[in-house]
C-alpha cells in the first residue's frame, strides 16, 4: 500500500532571500567543480614548477608561439616543445583598477604583454614591483615562478629587470 | 565564381529601451515587445514568417540553457524552423548573417532574427567575470584577465605605435554619448565633457568609466524578407547589400607581426615598416571589411558610405574600427576624431544612435540594434520611430553595421542599402 493522500514535504529552514517583491526577485546560488584538463598543453603547467617557460616550435615552419599550441596555425603541422628565454620586454601593458569578481581583492594589478627576442607570439602576464608610471613598452622583464604552485598560469609573473 | 544567391531585404524592426536592469520584464517577454513592434509596423501575422534566429551570447547570464527555445515557443513560431547563433560580442551580426543567408539560400522567404541578453542577473564583477570567460580560460582569464584590460593594452600598443591620445578617445565618448540624448532607446544619453571623461575613475589605464559600455537588459528585433516577399510587405525596404565576416585568434597573444591586408583605396607604401596586426588592430575587422566592400562594390568606404553604426564597446575601439574599415588609414583614426569627420555632422556620421556606449550593450541584441537603427535611418522613419529627427542623417543612402567579438575574435560588416 503507498497511495497515502496525508503525504508531506518536510519543512525546514532553508529560506530564500527575497530582494524584491513587485516584480518577485530572488536570490539563486550556483557554483560548480569542474574536472579540468590540460590536455596537450600539460608540460606548459609542470614546467612552471621546474622554473621553465615552454612555448612552441613548428616542425616545419619553425614559427615560434610563446604559448603552447600542439599545431601550428600558420602551415597546420605539429610542434615541438621550445623553452622560452626567461626574459623578455614588455610590448604592452595596462593597470586594471576593476576586474571579475574573482580577482576584486587584488586590484589594481598591472597586466603586461611579453616579447621574447627570437619569439614571434607574445604572452601575457602579470607584472609585479612595479606601479603605472613605471611601465613603458621596451621595459626589460624577467620571469619569477611560485614556490608553492596553484597549477595555472599565475604560477609564472614577472618583475622588472634590473640587471640590465 | 560563388554564387551570390538571392537578394535579401530587411522589411522591420523592433527595440525595447535598453536598461541597467529591468526586472519588471523576463527576456520572452522582452523579446515579444520588439517582434510586435516590428510586427506591426509591417503590417505582419505569425502566417507570414518561414521561421527564425535566435541570438544570444551568454547562458550564463541567462541561467537558462536554451533560452532560444523559449522565445520561440512565448511568439507563437514553433513548429517553424529556427537555431541560435553564439559568437561573442559579435552574437547579434552573426546571427543577422545568419537570417540573411536563410533567405540568400532560398530556404525562407521571411525570417525573423531576435536578439537578447539581460545582464542584470548578475553584479557587475560577475558580469566582468562571465565575459571574461570568454576568453582563453587556461591563459588569459586566470591572470585577473577582464575584457576592459585587454582592450586597455590594445589602447596602450595603439597610442605608442600611432601617437594616439587619451583625449582623442574621450572625444568618441562625448560624441556618442551626446547623440544619445536624442535617442529614446537609449541608456545612457549624457551631455559630457573631454575633461568629465578623463576624471571618471579609472577602469584600466588609460580607459576610464566613460571610455568604457555599461552592461544593459535588452532585446532587438529584424525581419528580412525575399524581394518579392519584400515589396509586398512594404513600399519601403532596404537591401542588404553585401556581408562579410573575419575572425582572429583567441589568444590577444598569438596575434601574427605580418602585412595589413589591403582595401582598394591603399597601396603597400602606406604601410612600409608596420608589422599587423599585432595587437594594435582588428585583423578580422579589416577581413570583414574587405569582403563586404567587395561583394557591394566599395571602392572608396569614406565617399561611398553615408553613415556607419559600429561596434563601440571602448572608445579606443571605435578608432581602431575607423582604421580597420578604411575610413582612413592605419594610425589617423585619432586625428579623424579630432577633425570631427565621425560627428553626426561630419563627413560620415558614426553612432549616430549613441552606439554601445550610449545606446547600450545587451550583447545578443546590439548587432540586431544596429540593423534597425540603420533600416530606420536608410527608410527616412527616425523622426517616427524616435519621436524626433535631429538624427535622422540627411540623404542616407548607403550604410555599414559592424559587430565585434572577443578582442577581435569575430567581426561582422554588412552594408545595407536604401531602395529608393
Amino acid at each position: 500500500m503507498t497511495i497515502n493522500p496525508n503525504a508531506k514535504l518536510p519543512e525546514d529552514e532553508s529560506g530564500t532571500i527575497v530582494f524584491s517583491t513587485d516584480p518577485l526577485v530572488i536570490k539563486y546560488h550556483y557554483e560548480i567543480d569542474y574536472i579540468h584538463s590540460y590536455a596537450q598543453d600539460s608540460e606548459f603547467f609542470r614546467a612552471l614548477g621546474k622554473h621553465k617557460l615552454m612555448g612552441s616550435k613548428c616542425k616545419k615552419c619553425g614559427y615560434v608561439y610563446a604559448t603552447p599550441r600542439a599545431h601550428c596555425m600558420m602551415c597546420g603541422s605539429e610542434t615541438e616543445w621550445y623553452e622560452l628565454p626567461l626574459k623578455g620586454k614588455v610590448h604592452t601593458f595596462t593597470t586594471c583598477y576593476f576586474s571579475g569578481e574573482e580577482f576584486l581583492n587584488e586590484t589594481p594589478f598591472n597586466l603586461i604583454m611579453v616579447e621574447f627576442e627570437g619569439v614571434n607570439s607574445l604572452f601575457m602576464s602579470r607584472l609585479i614591483g612595479a606601479d603605472t608610471e613605471d611601465i613603458y613598452i621596451g621595459m626589460p622583464v624577467k620571469a619569477k615562478f611560485r614556490r608553492n604552485q596553484k597549477m595555472n598560469v599565475t604560477d609564472v609573473y614577472f618583475v622588472p629587470d634590473v640587471d640590465k | 565564381m560563388k554564387s551570390k544567391g538571392r537578394d535579401v531585404y530587411m522589411v522591420a524592426g523592433g527595440v525595447t529601451k535598453f536598461s541597467k536592469a529591468s526586472p519588471d520584464m523576463d527576456f520572452r517577454l522582452r523579446v515579444k515587445k520588439a517582434f510586435d513592434y516590428a510586427m506591426n509596423d509591417a503590417g505582419l501575422t505569425l502566417a507570414d514568417i518561414d521561421g527564425s534566429v535566435a541570438s544570444y551570447f551568454s547562458d550564463h547570464f541567462q541561467r537558462q540553457l536554451m533560452a532560444g527555445i523559449m522565445v520561440q515557443d512565448y511568439l507563437g513560431l514553433v513548429p517553424k524552423p529556427s537555431k541560435r547563433i553564439e559568437g561573442g560580442g559579435a552574437t547579434g551580426g552573426l546571427a543577422f548573417q545568419a537570417g540573411y543567408e536563410e533567405i540568400a539560400s532560398g530556404r525562407m522567404d521571411a525570417v525573423v532574427v531576435y536578439g537578447f541578453e539581460t545582464m542584470s542577473h548578475v553584479n557587475t564583477w560577475k558580469g566582468n567575470e562571465f565575459i571574461a570567460l570568454a576568453s582563453d580560460t587556461n591563459f588569459d582569464y586566470p591572470i585577473g584577465g577582464f575584457y576592459t584590460g585587454y582592450y586597455a593594452m590594445m589602447a596602450v600598443r595603439h597610442m605608442h605605435e600611432f601617437g594616439t591620445t587619451v583625449e582623442q578617445m574621450a572625444k568618441v565618448s562625448v560624441k556618442n554619448h551626446g547623440n544619445a540624448i536624442h535617442n529614446p532607446y537609449a541608456q545612457s544619453p549624457m551631455k559630457i565633457t573631454v575633461e568629465d571623461v578623463r576624471k571618471a575613475p579609472m577602469v584600466s589605464y588609460p580607459l576610464t568609466r566613460l571610455d568604457v559600455c555599461a552592461m544593459s537588459d535588452g532585446a532587438a528585433v529584424a525581419i528580412l524578407a525575399s524581394e518579392d516577399k519584400a515589396f509586398e510587405i512594404t513600399d519601403h525596404p532596404v537591401l542588404v547589400k553585401a556581408i562579410g565576416t573575419g575572425t582572429d585568434t583567441m589568444r590577444l597573444s598569438d596575434r601574427p607581426f605580418g602585412e595589413v591586408p589591403l582595401l582598394p583605396n591603399e597601396s603597400p607604401s602606406d604601410y612600409k615598416g608596420l608589422k599587423y596586426p599585432g595587437v594594435h588592430s582588428f585583423r578580422a575587422g579589416r577581413m570583414a571589411a574587405k569582403e563586404a566592400y567587395e561583394k557591394a562594390e566599395i571602392t572608396d568606404p569614406i565617399n561611398d558610405l553615408d553613415l556607419i553604426e559600429l561596434h563601440d564597446a571602448y572608445t579606443s575601439s571605435e578608432i581602431q574600427t575607423y582604421e580597420d574599415l578604411g575610413l582612413c588609414k592605419y594610425g589617423e583614426g585619432g586625428q579623424f576624431i579630432d577633425e570631427g569627420k565621425p560627428e553626426l555632422k561630419g563627413k560620415i556620421p558614426v553612432n549616430p544612435s549613441g552606439g554601445l556606449l550610449a545606446a547600450g550593450h545587451p550583447v545578443g541584441a546590439t548587432g540586431i540594434m544596429q540593423a534597425v537603427f540603420m533600416f530606420w535611418q536608410l527608410q527616412h522613419t527616425i523622426k517616427k520611430h524616435f519621436h524626433d529627427d535631429y538624427l535622422q542623417v540627411p540623404n542616407a543612402k548607403r550604410g555599414l553595421i559592424h559587430s565585434h567579438a572577443g578582442t577581435g575574435t569575430y567581426v561582422t560588416v554588412t552594408i545595407m542599402e536604401a531602395v529608393k
